[in-house]
């Protein structure tokens, strides 16, 4: 497609800040979310197969790569978890003025980070022990 | 000749089209996905390193398996809507994004049925 003189989108003209990050990050782990399906639904219909493909599953997950794929998609899943929330503030009108844009944004890095690192905790102290 | 009437031929040809039934499911899924996926997350942890016996007992619990069930459905509806938006704002081939959106649905319905049924399976079996 050539581009000539027609308008050039606001990511190719602007640097990059914390609101227009913060959104295509959004994008990005509900992508990487919906990969992350694949492991979902190998783990659930591995115990359809029984025992022993239930244990293969586990071990797969609880393997050094698996945990690294996991941790990914944890912090994945809380960033989008908490964005959404702030979305949704949105759709009901509320937080668009700048400074509270900025103050949001800030928040659900902050809050996501740490739900990622209590559940990791917590899967440590059940697991007993790395 | 065309055989269709006026209204007929522009029916579904505005500008939206059914924008406001994908944006309001979006969202009602989104607010559904909020304490469904807290509730998996400590599911999950307190699954860390279960064996299949373990796993089954957590299963055959019958708010358990509901939850389940009910986060499996929602989660691929919400995917599904999630990775049209992109697909719509990305591939602009006609053919390329109708085919794309087929196969996206396709898969995402026999990922949901498959984890649907293997979670009732191992729910309800011996």
């Amino acid at each position: 497609m050539k581009s000539g003189n027609r308008p050039l989108s606001p990511f190719l003209m602007y640097r990059p800040q914390l609101t227009s990050v913060l959104s295509i990050t959004h994008r990005l782990t509900g992508l990487a979310l919906a990969a992350g399906t694949l492991l979902f639904t190998h783990w659930l219909t591995s115990a359809a197969y029984g025992p022993e493909a239930f244990a293969r599953a586990q071990a797969l997950i609880g393997s050094v790569f698996g945990r690294l794929l996991l941790f990914g998609w944890t912090l994945a899943l809380f960033y989008h978890l908490c964005n959404g929330i702030r979305h949704l503030a949105w759709d009901a009108g509320w937080g668009f003025e700048l400074p509270r844009l900025k103050a949001t944004g800030w928040v659900v890095i902050v809050v996501s980070i740490t739900l990622t690192f209590l559940s990791w905790a917590a899967g440590y102290a059940v697991r007993g022990g790395a | 000749m065309d055989m269709r009437s006026p209204l007929g031929r522009v029916r579904g040809l505005g500008s939206t089209k059914d924008g406001v039934a994908h944006w309001w499911a979006q969202r009602v899924t989104a607010v559904a996905l909020v304490p469904l996926t807290l509730w998996f997350v400590v599911s999950v942890v307190s699954l860390v390193g279960a064996d299949y016996a373990a796993y089954k007992a957590w299963v055959g619990i019958q708010g358990n398996v509901v939850l389940l069930v009910l986060l499996i459905v929602t989660l691929f509806h919400h995917t599904q809507l999630g990775l049209q938006v992109i697909i719509e704002d990305y591939v602009h081939g006609e053919a390329a994004k109708v085919a794309s959106l087929m196969a996206i649905k396709f898969t995402v319905v026999l990922l949901g049925a498959s984890c649907v049924l293997a979670v009732l399976r191992v729910s309800f079996g011996t």
